[in-house]
């Protein structure tokens, strides 16, 4: 995973949150258009957006949802 | 879009009422002259609609009102009256919760999450029919075609971290600078490819007490500085559940059939809320709650007072449509 410029916040039991990305690389090398200021990048891996989070997190039970 | 009627004025609404009929006579020919009382027999579906009309002032008023009339001392006073009345009526429903400063946003974010009240989404999901869901979209309306407003009246009276964050998701709302983004302006185009009038505030009439207060209470929030914790609080409840019934949303939507506009409107709200309710939780909220802890309260307040409105809109549509809730 590779962003080019800006901050990230791990949000607790969610995702991923990006500022200030012109694109996001995710681990297998595929690079996604970023076109908002800030982007949710899923980390449960049950996203059907993937890589970005639709909040299928919320749907997980505790031990399902990342750290 | 040059003939979308968005942009054109809203008009007054019928009157539900002795005080709705008094203020919007008064309105329309000389708004100094309006008394600022509430007469016997104003149920409160007449105090709704009069408080909306009167809160419209200070958005972009109505086509046959002076725009005098906003800050017209006796126009003022009366929708002080008012709003003290929903502000008393909304605190006396709020249970209070418990929370820990150490782990605010944790907890607010639990407290939203463990909702579980009533869910139009759900329904429309696997059972609606188009005419069903062409209701919700009339009612949903009065808040989606000036989407993000309300919240935007919060923001110079915040400190500068919830500030800036504020800033950031009003930003994506308003379309990061492209007005074709503008969340208000996708939901009017999806409104015309349905058929339906994009002029804001054109299904009004047709709109119960739930749907007036729930507007009524978004600018109550945000237009009083003093409630700016319920401000912020309401809108992480509403953008924490956001995500979720809009995925429901666009799956019922497909299923229907549906206009690729209003699809689209709902499959940007899973990805875009999927990174509001983060930034509206962990940095509006939380930060808000650090730099003024005597707002943290009420931040609660404002998010219970969401999910609450939300419940009483589900009920009445659920219940209209003879859905046990």
């Amino acid at each position: 995973m590779t962003v080019a410029t800006g901050d990230s916040l791990v949000c607790p039991g969610g995702p991923l949150l990006l500022r200030g990305c012109g694109t996001y690389t995710d681990e297998d090398g595929f690079e996604y258009p970023v076109d908002r200021p800030v982007v949710a990048v899923c980390r449960c891996g049950f996203s059907n957006r993937l890589p970005w989070c639709d909040s299928t997190h919320k749907r997980l039970p505790p031990d399902k949802r990342p750290d | 879009m040059e003939t979308m009627s968005a942009t054109r004025a809203t008009a007054l609404p019928g009157p539900r009422g002795p005080l709705s009929e008094q203020v919007m006579g008064a309105l329309r020919r000389d708004p100094a002259r309006l008394t600022p009382t509430r007469p016997p027999g104003a149920t409160e579906e007449d105090a709704a609609l009069t408080l909306w009309v009167l809160h419209e002032l200070s958005y972009r008023g109505f086509g046959d009102v002076s725009p005098e009339a906003e800050w017209e001392p006796s126009v003022l006073a009366l929708r002080r009256h008012l709003q003290r009345d929903l502000e008393a009526r909304l605190r006396s429903r709020w249970p209070g919760h418990e929370f820990s400063t150490e782990t605010f946003a944790d907890d607010l974010m639990a407290f939203i999450e463990a909702d579980d009240g009533p869910s139009v989404a759900s329904y429309v999901h696997t059972q609606a029919t188009v005419e069903q869901v062409l209701e919700l979209l009339r009612w949903r309306s009065i808040y989606h075609l000036r989407e993000a407003d309300p919240s935007t009246w919060t923001l110079p009276r915040l400190t500068n971290a919830p500030k800036a964050a504020l800033a950031e998701l009003q930003y994506d709302e308003y379309g990061s600078g492209r007005p074709d983004r503008l969340h208000a302006h996708l939901f009017a185009q999806a409104m015309e490819a349905l058929g339906l009038s994009t002029r804001h505030g054109d299904y009004l009439d047709e709109c119960p007490l739930e749907v007036l207060e729930m507007n009524n209470v978004m600018t109550l929030f945000g237009l009083d500085g003093r409630l700016r914790g319920a401000s912020m609080g309401h809108l992480a409840a509403f953008e924490v559940t956001s995500s979720v019934p809009s995925s429901r949303l666009v799956q019922g939507l497909t299923r229907l059939g549906m206009a690729p506009e209003i699809i689209e409107y709902y499959a940007e709200h899973v990805v875009a809320d999927s990174v509001h309710d983060q930034i509206a939780v962990r940095l509006i909220c939380a930060a808000l709650a650090a730099d003024e802890p005597d707002q943290a309260e009420d931040i609660f307040f404002g998010a219970f007072t969401c999910l609450d409105q939300e419940a009483r809109f589900a009920r009445a549509i659920l219940g209209r449509w003879g859905v046990a809730a």
